[in-house]
């Protein structure tokens, strides 16, 4: 019954890219990266001016890709966070209290330097205390960062009365402007921190504590990992992400608002969701998760060049979601199927 | 084995006239076992027939057969002089056999009366009455002895007594006329089994018949009208007079398994010295005896397990037999530091370890292989590779950052000397059988031979899942490990394998340490006397073990 030298064995060595760790993964990217193609060719059908025309395409997918950035580099933090096996609802709110506190009276004064620090701060700040709540207060994540949520959102709106802040320091708004090389800097901030977290993830003793802790708590604490402190880290890392986001975000509208990153959170899990990653933890790529966001900023991209309603956006939205979960469902039950010794 | 002269045993005092449930010959394969190897049960109206058996008898199995969860292989099921099929548990419930399994399937959240009547509330197109619900369940109660339940009451907030009682009034509000037990006395108190007893009593009197499983014998002869024997998945003998046969003959019954494991030579010298007085002669120094890999000193952890105390020295195989619920395995999460201990210390080479810290374990070179592999050691769908680096990746990267190709040839080099197969450390962990998803587990602790070392490995029933023939396998790594100067700590249910494999044997009872003895002094026999009924300790004893 033990298959010593099995040729299917034998294969995986010799195919290692595409059988070994990470076939899954790959398979399903390429999946991704299919949908894509097939959003491009709707596109060429439905605005062939704009899709068939070099240049005009080139700004069009620019475009995208500025506003894929901000949600982008949300979904990453929330891509760690659904790997470690927890939730961030709170990424939203916390977006707009980064954007708020970056952009009062009092911190625009000391320049953008500060600014940009105090986005980061307060975004790493909160997710610490989602963190604290979960790892150290033992609450669910879900219902932890459901409490952050709304009270971040109550404090952004407290310290900005409900007005919109005006970002009077240009320089700081050049960063939604600067283009070097033609590339918008919020697309290159985007892929820099895509490229960071995938190292972080793939290479790295934080990453694999992470797929550790989310893939089965009780062996990685049995192991002798420290679970608390990591949980913690992750949920910390989270909030840095809201924190660069709202920069980009507070840039790009060149104002401050308790009302920037609505709904990000949802956008974010679906985005993470559609990219592979598991809601019970223990598995998700960046790679997937990128794909992910571009693909539903794609969708939402020619609804705008087609003039339709964004209620069909959201509607669309909602339909991909739970397609989505339903694919991950089947492929979760065919993984659980026994598996002949040795195929 | 003959098994046609072995069932023909003894026949009752009294042969019923038509058995309620007749098993004739039951064969249950899974994969690489064959858990029933034709079974024979006969079950009279009325009485309590008792299930005997060692762990790994095919006890579980049949259970499961009767309430319609495995259907067999081969064999006849005859009921009330039918022969049927239960094609799922709706069947058997509908045919009145009632399983209480051990971890009772009560819902913590709803009232007693909800739990009796849950799946069959009595109600009209979907709306539940609640009134004849709870006053069902009142007379219900009151039949089974114990009015003073309220039905109103949340069942999560019963005592375990209670809840057995819940349980068998759901089993009566079916009408049920079979009632299958399985070790319902293992959660109770001494008092509350009293209790228990009055309570099945009550129900054989008004015609109902118990298949009643425990490992207890004092209660069998209590309780009992009839004992079956199970042993390797056959009948080894049926329907022995439960008052008077003897322990003798009914552990002689449960004895002498087959299936005889191999287990690898012990070191032709014990590794060791037991009291480490005589050799430390050659020395010339009193107060230099041979200090103790890990020394445990008066642990506890209030209602688990107390005082236990315990040494293991390095090279040295020491096993802990015990029933399950004899507190063993808690006692070997709390060394680890996964439970925090409420008394008592850990020492390891001397020194004290921080209590409920696993961190602290693992850094002074502890390893532990837990009971549950799959919830508790592996994750299933990372690859062996990463799974064998679980407790080290930390170490052998390179500030922080993880280096796979070291790793997998580390994993690789351990995960040879152990035979992994397929020796590929990319599969996912999930593909391997038992036994070699079993040696990925050591071999993470080995792995670190490298770097800090594993001085102690914890060992919860390592061969739990494994089949025969891999067993011997592993018996063979794991006595290498101990040549090689770790200590081991080995829990099992399985009494032939504390004996084959341990230099040291300690047997556990209700939470405490009741014996201890060079595993070459004690036999089989001997062992599960002492773990079923401490028989070995004077009366008094064993009636201060209880209270």
């Amino acid at each position: 019954m033990i298959d010593v030298a099995s040729p299917a064995a034998a294969s995986a060595k010799r195919a290692g890219w595409w059988r070994g760790d990470g076939s899954e993964p790959v398979r399903r990217n390429l999946g991704l990266v299919g949908v894509l193609v097939l959003l491009y060719l709707v596109g060429a059908l439905a605005r062939p001016d704009i899709f068939l025309h070099g240049g005009r395409l080139w700004s069009n997918e620019l475009t995208v890709l500025t506003q894929a950035s901000s949600i982008g580099v949300i979904t990453i933090g929330m891509t760690f966070v659904m790997i470690s096996g927890g939730i961030d609802l709170s990424v939203g709110a916390l977006l707009a209290l980064a954007s708020v506190w970056s952009t009062t009276v009092a911190t625009q004064s000391y320049g953008p330097g500060v600014m940009i620090l105090a986005a980061l701060l307060v975004g790493a700040g909160s997710g610490l205390v989602n963190g604290i709540l979960i790892a150290y207060g033992r609450m669910v994540p879900f219902i932890a960062t459901l409490a952050t949520m709304v009270a971040a959102r109550g404090l952004a709106q407290k310290i900005s009365g409900k007005l919109t802040q005006i970002v009077k320091v240009t320089s700081f708004n050049r960063i939604a402007e600067w283009r070097p090389l033609g590339i918008p800097l919020l697309v290159i901030i985007f892929v820099v921190v895509a490229v960071l977290a995938w190292v972080l993830l793939n290479r790295t003793t934080f990453g694999r504590r992470t797929v550790a802790i989310g893939g089965n708590a009780e062996a990685a604490r049995l192991a002798g990992i420290n679970i608390r402190r990591h949980t913690l880290l992750v949920y910390t890392l989270s909030g840095l992400c809201c924190g660069i986001a709202a920069v980009m975000v507070t840039a790009q509208a060149t104002a401050g608002s308790s009302d920037h990153g609505n709904l990000y959170e949802l956008n974010a899990i679906a985005a993470a969701i559609i990219g592979g990653t598991a809601l019970t933890g223990g598995r998700g790529t960046i790679v997937g998760s990128v794909l992910g966001v571009l693909v539903f900023t794609q969708i939402y991209n020619l609804f705008i060049v087609k003039n339709l309603q964004t209620e069909y956006q959201q509607i669309a939205q909602g339909v991909i979601i739970v397609a989505a979960v339903l694919i991950q469902q089947f492929r979760v039950a065919a993984l659980r199927r026994p598996v002949p010794p040795g195929a | 084995m003959d098994d046609a002269a072995t069932v023909s045993t003894p026949t009752p005092a009294v042969e019923q006239a038509a058995p309620l449930l007749r098993l004739s010959a039951v064969v249950k394969t899974f994969p690489g076992v064959r858990a029933l190897d034709g079974v024979d049960l006969d079950v009279a109206a009325g009485e309590v027939h008792c299930l005997l058996g060692q762990n790994g008898a095919g006890k579980s199995t049949l259970i499961k057969v009767l309430a319609g969860v495995h259907r067999p292989d081969a064999g006849d099921i005859v009921w009330d002089g039918q022969p049927v099929t239960f094609p799922s548990p709706q069947a058997s419930m509908r045919a009145g056999i009632a399983t209480i399994y051990q971890e009772l399937d009560l819902v913590d959240d709803l009232t007693v009366a909800e739990n009796v009547f849950l799946g069959h509330e009595p109600r009209t197109a979907g709306f539940v009455h609640r009134g004849p619900g709870a006053r069902r369940t009142r007379e219900i109660l009151a039949q089974l002895g114990h009015p003073e339940i309220p039905p109103g009451r949340l069942v999560g907030k019963l005592p375990a007594a209670a809840k057995q009682v819940v349980s068998m009034g759901r089993a009566l509000s079916r009408r049920a006329r079979l009632l299958v037990m399985d070790e319902p006395s293992a959660v109770l108190a001494h008092d509350e089994v009293a209790n228990l007893f009055r309570v099945i009593r009550g129900l054989t009197a008004g015609g109902i018949a118990v298949v009643y499983i425990s490992h207890r014998l004092e209660e069998i002869r209590e309780i009992g009208d009839r004992v079956t024997v199970l042993k390797d998945g056959r009948t080894s003998a049926a329907n022995l007079p439960a008052a008077t046969t003897s322990t003798r003959e009914l552990v002689g019954y449960m004895t002498g398994r087959s299936i005889e494991y191999v287990f690898p030579p012990r070191p032709p010298a014990p590794p060791v010295p037991q009291r480490p007085t005589e050799p430390t002669v050659s020395q010339g120094s009193v107060a230099a005896p041979v200090a103790p890999l890990l020394e445990v000193s008066g642990l506890g952890r209030s209602g688990e397990f107390a005082d236990v105390s315990l040494t293991v020295h390095s090279g040295e195989i020491v096993g802990i037999a015990g029933l399950v619920g004899s507190g063993r395995s808690e006692l070997l999460e709390t060394v680890y530091g996964a439970r925090r201990a409420h008394s008592g210390s850990v020492r390891l080479d001397g020194r004290v370890l921080r209590p409920g810290s696993v961190r602290a374990a693992v850094r002074a070179g502890i390893g532990m292989a837990p009971e549950e592999r799959k919830s508790q050691a592996l994750l299933l769908g990372e690859p062996v590779y990463r799974n064998v680096t679980l407790a080290t990746f930390g170490r052998l990267a390179r500030a922080g950052f993880t280096d796979a190709a070291r790793e997998r040839a580390e994993a690789a080099r351990v995960t040879g000397e152990l035979r992994l197969v397929p020796a590929d450390v990319r599969r996912p962990v999930r593909t391997l059988s038992g036994g070699n998803q079993q040696k990925v587990v050591l071999a993470r602790w080995l792995l670190r031979g490298g770097c800090a070392g594993t001085r102690l490995l914890l060992l919860d029933e390592p061969t739990r899942g494994v089949d025969v023939g891999a067993r011997a396998e592993l018996y063979g790594v794991i006595r290498r490990l101990a040549d090689d100067g770790v200590g081991v700590l080995l829990v099992s249910s399985e009494v032939p394998e504390v004996l084959g494999l341990a230099d040291r044997v300690l047997v556990m009872r209700e939470g405490r340490v009741i014996h201890e003895a060079a595993a070459s002094d004690l036999d089989e026999h001997a062992v599960l006397d002492l773990v079923m009924a401490g028989s070995l300790l004077s009366g008094a004893q064993a009636e201060g073990d209880l209270s």
